[in-house]
């Protein structure tokens, strides 16, 4: 079964069973992964599903769009591969990406 | 030729102004500019806005579609606001109103309509302001919130920090301890006015802290924010063109001098404190701020409205909310791990800020109306977070609702309130603190509601508290 690991700051990781077309905001929120709000409901225009993609898995991942680099430059502790989870679609060829959930959302 | 002649003259024009705005002191010139503005009203015998009086609402009822009017600063005071919005949002979304006191309008009143206007800057600018009408002329204060990419992203990324969730995480048991002190010295048993002393009291120390302004002085901060939104040919408000400038000197005098205090701090080797100013100085992109009257002045009294109506209103509406649906105060009773969702379900809502404006730069339709490069259109938050396609009963205190957190009063796309989890913050630790001494907050008599078509506010509101037993 494809999954996706989300890896708490405090060091402990959950690993949610993957979606097709689903997007990762989405499945942290219906499988209860704290740490992502999703305040605007996956519009991409609140940047609080912000999470760091496993550097090794970054580069496979379509880099994201004007929209959600503009969200993403105004977040404080963006980290070189952040990204907001509800741009990534969950696909089969995701199965084991590792995301880093930060300590806060702004 | 003409054009480069013009081009000439208004650059020129321009470039004395910026010497002039940057060699003046900035009290000075805004005195100056009240004189001017003084002048050429009696040259063009253009009277200032009479105060605006208050005439009972017709029924929405009573009216056909295009004579609705939802810009009046008494809507809300009357209790108007649910059903004429309720009626816009059924019959006709993306509304017309070509008469009103603050020009033609678009009002927009749905949640998915709203969230789409919001996200697309490109197609519908914050510039030139956020709110309905004008400033008084001479008086346009720039502030990033009403500037549009890139320029805003600069401006705000240079002052986020200080609302960021580290810097919130240090300051936390501060605010705790202001929130205690203040709680600490009510009245117990007896009716006071809950506004001033907890709801007002806590935002004034709140914004003293965050820009280290001279605390005993911190209600001149409370003073100036309401000057500023105030305006009564912007939002409807009780501030005339001459009361604010007559009260904008001082402000300008005083954060000029705070802005020089700090620099000359730094200079002689003190470490940067983790305040507004400090980190504006900072920063490259607004190092030079104070050299920028009007940029200057605008982004301060932004940060100091932006913390103080929206924070102190949504302090009151918890009070007043959960008076109106009393059995969601025997649930937080009951279980207090609910406070986080239900500060987002106050101030879903409260809407303390019913809306922000934005200006159509291209011919666009949008809810199957077609709207003009140029027109000016109102995202109504308040009705978009009493939008039933989007909350079940919409009107309703719940305060474990599930999508309370994705209510629209911090609005979306990249204006989003930077202040959000500040206010989240102050409203959970209020909520933390009341329930820890108190067993019940009676609100004794109808609230009043301040005039304005912007700030959804409470100027005064009578409370009785009872102390909480064992």
């Amino acid at each position: 079964m494809a999954i996706i690991r989300y890896a708490q700051h405090g060091g402990s990781t959950r690993d949610v069973s993957l979606t097709e077309g689903s997007n990762l905001m989405d499945l942290a929120r219906v499988n209860a992964v704290p740490g992502i709000d999703g305040d605007c409901g996956g519009s991409c225009a609140c940047g609080t599903c912000h999470v760091i993609v496993d550097a090794a898995w970054a580069a496979r991942l379509a880099p994201p769009n004007a929209e959600e680099d503009r969200m993403l430059s105004m977040i404080v502790d963006r980290q070189p591969t952040s990204r907001l989870a509800c741009q990534i679609v969950a696909t089969a060829a995701l199965d084991g990406l590792r995301v880093q959930v930060p300590e806060h959302q702004f | 030729m003409k054009n480069t002649t013009k081009q000439w003259a208004d650059d020129t024009l321009n470039l004395a102004l910026n010497k002039v705005q940057a060699t003046v002191p900035m009290d000075l010139q805004i005195k100056g500019m009240h004189l001017f503005q003084k002048a050429r009203r009696r040259v063009l015998k253009r009277p200032p806005l009479p105060p605006l009086v208050e005439t009972p609402l017709p029924a929405v009822d009573s009216l056909p579609l295009e004579q609705i009017d939802v810009t009046s600063p008494f809507l809300y005071r009357q209790g108007l606001w649910q059903s004429y919005f309720q009626r816009l949002r059924n019959e006709a979304p993306v509304h017309w109103q070509g008469h009103t006191p603050f020009g033609g309008i678009w009002s927009i009143t749905r949640y998915d309509d709203i969230l789409a206007v919001d996200k697309d800057h490109a197609r519908f600018s914050a510039e030139p302001f956020i709110v309905m009408g004008e400033p008084p002329e001479g008086l346009e204060l720039e502030m990033f919130i009403a500037m549009d990419p890139p320029r805003h992203d600069q401006q705000r990324l240079a002052v986020q920090g200080v609302v960021a969730p580290k810097n919130l995480q240090e300051m936390e048991a501060l605010i705790r301890s202001r929130v205690q002190e203040v709680l600490d010295e009510l009245p117990v048993g007896e009716a006071f006015d809950w506004v001033p002393r907890v709801s007002i009291e806590l935002t004034a120390r709140m914004l003293a802290t965050l820009l280290d302004f001279p605390y005993e002085q911190r209600h001149k901060l409370v003073f100036w924010s309401d000057l500023a939104s105030g305006s009564n040919s912007a939002t409807g408000g009780t501030s005339t063109a001459d009361e604010i400038f007559e009260g904008v000197p001082d402000m300008a005098r005083q954060f000029t001098q705070l802005w020089h205090d700090k620099a000359a701090r730094l200079a002689a080797g003190e470490k940067p404190g983790f305040d507004l100013i400090t980190l504006m100085q900072s920063s490259p992109d607004t190092r030079d701020l104070i050299k920028r009257p009007m940029e200057f002045l605008g982004n301060l009294a932004l940060l100091i409205v932006g913390g103080n109506d929206t924070t102190r209103n949504s302090m009151s509406a918890g009070v007043y909310a959960l008076n109106k649906f009393p059995e969601q105060f025997a649930k937080l009773k009951a279980d207090p791990a609910v406070i986080p969702n239900m500060v987002s379900e106050i101030i879903r809502w409260q809407t303390p800020l019913a809306y922000m404006r934005r200006v159509a730069t291209q011919d666009t339709v949008l809810g199957g109306q077609f709207i003009r490069k140029g027109d000016k259109l109102v995202m109504w938050y308040a009705s978009g977070n009493r939008d039933e396609r989007k909350f079940e009963r919409p009107d309703e205190l719940i305060i474990d609702r599930p999508n309370a957190r994705q209510h629209m009063a911090f609005g979306f796309g990249v204006h989003r309130c930077m202040g959000n989890r500040l206010a989240e913050l102050q409203l959970k630790i209020l909520w933390e603190e009341l329930l820890a001494r108190f067993d019940d907050i009676k609100v004794v008599g109808e609230p009043e509601i301040v005039q304005s078509n912007f700030v959804r506010g409470y100027s005064k509101m009578m409370v009785k508290l009872s102390r909480r037993t064992g």
